[in-house]
């Protein structure tokens, strides 16, 4: 049920950025305020505001060098009246990204590993892996990387103890209760399980990403052959 | 027109003022990492401030330039190359070679018109880590050409200029390092308070080293390990230029251009903007000392900075006549 959010807080992030807080922790209902709020702000067009950035409990906004006042009361009177004419979940992108996965072994270095933790085997894993909605709750950490909300309880394991050197660009990989997709080749501590064949981040791309905050997603298993074909495509 | 590299020297990227309004999808705006000395060394070649330029770092290149070309060097200073700070002519087939970098640690090399180099998502500034933008994604290398936009070389006829290829005038860049350690401005971050006391002092107390395995993306920052509170679980939020965050091993590091847009460790203080590029141009092995400053005062170092840069543009405008 709706409930009142509050306002925590606007915290300068540096001169030049503000945070705008709205929880320290992991609140999926003040995630989703979040994302409405970032898009309010968006389309407000501020011409000192560079990029707004949505985070897991509050959203960021960063202001051009040349804008020559406070940021943190210009970012706080901005939110006010956003917050003032309401923002409405009617006005929710309602997007649904499909990724295919290939969670054959080749793939999912961790898969075993996770297996064993939560006592399931590994087709178990995948089934609850895939079965699941997930919905994107921030992006961040690198270009095109999305933390996803949603994952099945009974798959929530904690991070790696030592991080891999290097993960595989479009490693599915999962900890605690989130997913994410590994834009790029690059260093990591979650749990790979799979592989997506698609590219995460595409800067020639008409929209580089393939996930933005707030998204839904779906993962289709997907077999070693269907991988090839799928990334002999890209 | 085109600029031949002979010898790549240790990173020569190309890099203009970044690109915006992708934060959102996780892209940083990159770009140079002192943009005030790239806005100079543009305008000594009568660019507009945001084009492309070379950014060079600690230990410089050998170039050949094709054809006669005007550029000019700003920044940090290096051994042999050309004359710092001015506009030169560079007749055709002369060859630049820059050796180690004396004081400061990123020189910009503008050649007029700047590079013919497509942007990539609104910037031409190299972006390492996604391997895209500038030339070819990647830093220079032996026997790269790099095409340029078109002969300016006639802007150069309009400027008073001495009998070797260059100006009686110079146009010093303000980020340079007077003495080390550098004092450094920062406002407290936001997870200032859930630091010890103890540690708090230790951090604006400390001498800090710019580590050897500092880059683009971060400076680590070398000295006696930040001791870090109880609870160390925070929640990953949004970080930006000049973030300093602590994690666990409590070696500091500071967010630079090529930054991760959001992190999961705490906060410890916030880089005012006006300093961000004179900490840019500290080598590795460089001092820094941080000095506590308000949100206000950051703002004011930050007109300041803009108005002087200002000045200086309009002055560099006015030997041109424009």
């Amino acid at each position: 049920m709706a409930r009142t959010i509050r306002l925590m807080g606007v915290v300068p992030l540096g001169d030049l950025a503000a945070y705008v807080e709205f929880s320290r922790t992991l609140d999926l209902q003040v995630n989703a305020l979040v994302q409405r709020l970032a898009v309010a702000v968006q389309a407000r067009g501020a011409p000192f505001i560079r990029d707004v950035v949505p985070a897991l409990g509050g959203l960021a906004l960063h202001f051009d060098p040349a804008f020559d006042g406070n940021c943190v009361e210009v970012a706080s009177a901005l939110i006010e009246l956003c917050l003032e004419e309401g923002v409405s979940a009617s006005e929710d992108v309602l997007r649904t990204v499909q990724v295919p996965v290939c969670y054959e072994p080749e793939f999912a270095p961790d898969m075993e590993e996770v297996a064993q933790k939560t006592k399931l085997s590994a087709a178990e894993v995948q089934e609850l892996h895939s079965a699941a909605e997930y919905r994107v709750l921030m992006m961040g950490f690198a270009p095109g990387h999305a933390y996803m909300g949603g994952l099945n309880a009974k798959l929530a394991v904690p991070r790696r103890a030592s991080p891999r050197a290097v993960v595989a660009a479009g490693s599915i990989a999962i900890a605690n209760e989130q997913a994410v997709v590994y834009p790029y080749a690059i260093s990591g501590g979650w749990n790979v399980i799979g592989r997506t064949p698609l590219a995460v981040f595409d800067p020639e791309r008409q929209e580089p990403s393939l996930f933005a905050s707030g998204d839904r997603v779906r993962f289709r298993a997907i077999d070693k052959a269907e991988f090839l074909k799928l990334l002999g495509k890209r | 027109m085109s600029v031949k590299v002979l010898r790549p020297g240790l990173l020569t990227t190309v890099q203009d003022h970044g690109r915006y309004g992708l934060q959102h999808i996780g892209l940083c705006p990159g770009g140079a990492m002192d943009p005030f000395s790239l806005a100079l060394a543009n305008a000594l070649v009568g660019n507009p401030p945001d084009e492309a330029a070379l950014e060079i770092t600690v230990i410089g290149p050998e170039l050949q330039f094709e054809e006669d070309s005007l550029v000019a060097v700003c920044g940090a200073e290096f051994q042999g190359g050309f004359p710092h700070n001015r506009p030169v002519l560079a007749p055709a087939g002369s060859r630049y070679n820059v050796g180690r970098a004396v004081r400061g640690a990123r020189a910009y090399l503008a050649v007029a018109g700047g590079f013919a180099i497509d942007p990539v998502l609104g910037s031409r500034s190299t972006y390492l880590p996604g391997g895209f933008g500038g030339f070819k994604g990647r830093s220079l290398r032996h026997g790269d050409v790099l095409p340029l936009k078109g002969n300016e070389v006639k802007r150069f006829k309009s400027l008073k200029r001495t009998r070797d290829g260059t100006v009686p005038w110079s146009a010093p860049p303000r980020t340079l390092p007077d003495r080390e350690p550098i004092v450094v401005h920062v406002m407290e971050g936001q997870h200032f308070e859930a630091f010890a006391a103890a540690t708090q002092r230790a951090f604006f107390d400390t001498v800090w080293r710019v580590a050897p395995d500092s880059n683009r993306m971060g400076f680590r920052l070398g000295g006696a390990p930040l001791e870090r509170a109880g609870g160390d679980e925070i929640l990953s939020g949004p970080t930006c230029l000049g973030t300093v965050q602590v994690p666990p091993n409590g070696i500091p590091i500071a967010l630079m251009a090529d930054h991760q847009t959001t992190g999961g460790y705490p906060k410890i203080a916030e880089i005012a903007s006006a300093d961000v590029a004179r900490l840019a141009q500290l080598a590795p092995g460089g001092k820094v000392h941080f000095a506590r400053c308000t949100l206000e005062m950051a703002a004011e170092l930050r007109r300041h900075m803009r108005g002087e840069l200002e000045a200086t543009l309009r002055g560099i405008a006015w030997e041109y006549g424009t």
